[in-house]
């Protein structure tokens, strides 16, 4: 459905250095730097899936999206999705795809959010008995009832999120593209988000793609992730995979009663230390952490243990530091 | 073009927010090619004529350009403010969405504030009318609206080249105001007072010539030869904003968007 072959894309960048005087040279006088923003990237997407594009700030993210959803021209390689090439194609491609930029609104400002509606209806020339089922359909879902008729600029940004997201599927897309939808939201608004995107994937069979930085927005929703760094791509696979590779380090937390001499357990690291509690780091890999309890039961009157994973963020972190980015 | 007026209905509704602000903005606009005019005035109360032109031939030369000035900033507003669509990023949204990028930008933005100096012109228009001895002929009204229009068409094609500068430079440039700004202040007084140069300039780059000084000829019954030919130039001018959607066009695919 969605097919990326290298594509490349570099900016132009005007650099010069700071202060009054240098200001006023560049008035006249440019120094340019071409920074390469995406280098040679492919993938592939099938129907119906939920991935993950993640990497850190200025990795790329943003470009491919935009790439993908026609807004920018790659300076080499091929787009295709759903027939279509994004760029060339562009006003025949974008009646199947919704974009949701967290950062920015689609709506109106000083109008009632219907409004924003019903003239997006009119840009996507949506029947109207089909935009009254998916209004009816987004409204219930979305709990949107109470605000259709507030100004955009009167919402929170949770409200405005909801808002943000049913606009951009009034005209029932194929590929909704979300870049940071959970950005800056509550909790509560951000599990609501989390739970329609899913909705809509399972109930419409819409193939999302979503940038973030929230690694708990990916776990709750993609199954598969795609890692960029520095305009590259390095991974490309399911969560799971990535998590049995870099998370095989477990963390276990053990309290026990009063104990003034430190230990060490072969094969593991010490992370905290205090005469009633301890945190070791393992890798399972290395050693079984069945083993590393029973060593600790002979040295200490153990009261609880705790086992966790490391969380999701960590990884990342750890990736991120392997690929130097 | 349906849809234009969709884009126009939702910002009449978003400008109603701030009605006083409207209100305000309005009468400035109204005062502001007054006092332009009131010096005109001024300059004929002291001498009479300008190569042959008496106050009201130019009166209406003002008004005709004023008047298509200000059309064009009230309708194509979305190009002269383009810059800030480039700069926030929000062209991004204009390019996903399944319509020419034209309508869009065009509705991106309305001032309605503008209809103050509309207004301004049509009252300099009616007065010039009244006071010029003019042998009417339908073909005659028709050519006054030609001249109107063709005038619009020419500012807002400009505007649109400005506009496209953006996706290079990203902010706008002032430059570009040489040609709507200074070209109004040339243009509304008869081309034929000017250097040769700036008359040549004026009628075949920017062509506010044909939509001003030759049909007024006309209008006026000032014409030596071709009286057609005289009639049609602004049809002619108004070809202008061809290049310039050409133009466009080619800069829509070097946009480079904004990083978020």
């Amino acid at each position: 459905m969605i097919k990326l072959e290298g594509i490349s894309k570099s900016y132009k960048i005007a650099r010069r250095a700071s202060g009054l005087r240098q200001a006023a040279k560049a008035l006249f006088y440019r120094e340019h730097t071409i920074i390469p923003a995406l280098n040679d990237i492919s993938f592939s997407i099938e129907p119906g899936e939920i991935v993950g594009y993640i990497g850190p700030n200025g990795a790329g993210k943003s470009t491919t999206i935009k790439v993908m959803s026609g807004i920018l021209v790659p300076d080499s390689g091929n787009c295709t999705i759903m027939g279509f090439n994004p760029w060339r194609d562009r006003v025949q491609y974008v009646k199947n795809i919704g974009v949701v930029f967290g950062q920015r609104s689609q709506l109106w400002w000083d109008v009632p959010v219907i409004d924003s509606f019903l003239l997006l209806r009119d840009i996507y020339k949506v029947p109207q008995k089909e935009y009254e089922n998916n209004l009816e359909l987004l409204v219930g879902a979305l709990e949107l009832q109470d605000i259709l008729n507030s100004p955009v600029r009167q919402l929170s940004l949770g409200q405005r999120m909801r808002c943000e997201i049913a606009a951009s599927l009034l005209h029932n897309p194929k590929i909704l593209f979300l870049d940071e939808p959970t950005i800056g939201l509550d909790a509560v608004s951000k599990i609501a988000v989390r739970q329609f995107i899913k909705k809509i994937n399972q109930e419409r069979g819409v193939t999302v793609i979503l940038t973030t930085h929230d690694m708990s927005d990916i776990e709750a929703l993609a199954e598969r992730v795609i890692l960029i760094g520095k305009g590259k791509l390095l991974y490309d696979g399911k969560l799971k995979e990535l998590r049995s590779r870099f998370g095989t380090e477990k963390t276990i937390t053990v309290d026990y009663h009063e104990n003034n001499y430190p230990f060490q357990i072969p094969d593991t690291t010490l992370l905290s230390w205090s005469p009633v509690r301890a945190v070791i780091s393992v890798d399972t890999e290395v050693v079984l952490t069945s083993k590393v309890i029973t060593q600790l039961s002979s040295k200490v009157d153990l009261i609880d243990v705790a086992i966790e994973s490391r969380p999701i963020e960590e990884i990342i972190v750890q990736l991120y530091k392997e690929y130097q980015i | 073009m349906k849809l234009y007026f969709k884009y126009l209905l939702i910002l009449f509704k978003s400008q109603m927010q701030y009605r006083t602000s409207f209100w305000l903005l309005s009468f400035g606009q109204f005062f502001i090619p007054f006092t332009v005019f009131a010096g005109l005035y001024f300059l004929f109360e002291r001498f009479g004529q300008i190569k042959g032109w008496d106050f009201f031939e130019v009166a209406l030369c003002f008004a005709v350009i004023h008047m298509a000035f200000a059309t064009s900033e009230c309708f194509a507003r979305g190009y002269d403010a383009f810059s800030g669509l480039v700069v926030n990023g929000e062209f991004d949204r204009v390019l996903v969405r399944p319509r020419s990028t034209v309508v869009q930008v065009l509705g991106s933005k309305f001032e309605f504030t503008r209809f103050g100096r509309i207004l301004q012109s049509v009252m300099v228009l009616c007065w010039a009318l009244m006071n010029l001895s003019i042998e009417w002929s339908v073909v005659k009204a028709i050519t006054l609206c030609l001249m109107i229009i063709s005038g619009v068409l020419i500012f807002t094609g400009i505007y649109i080249v400005a506009a496209t500068m953006c996706f290079w430079t990203i902010q706008g440039i002032e430059v570009i105001n040489i040609f709507t700004d200074g070209g109004r202040e040339i243009a509304q007084y008869p081309l034929n007072i000017y250097q040769k140069w700036i008359t040549k300039f004026f009628t075949y780059v920017i062509p506010f010539g044909t939509v001003n000084y030759l049909p007024l000829m006309y209008i006026l019954g000032r014409t030596e030869g071709n009286d057609i030919l005289h009639m049609l130039t602004p049809l002619i001018g108004s070809l202008f904003i061809l290049p310039c959607l050409l133009v466009w066009h080619f800069g829509v695919r070097h946009y480079r968007s904004t990083g978020s």
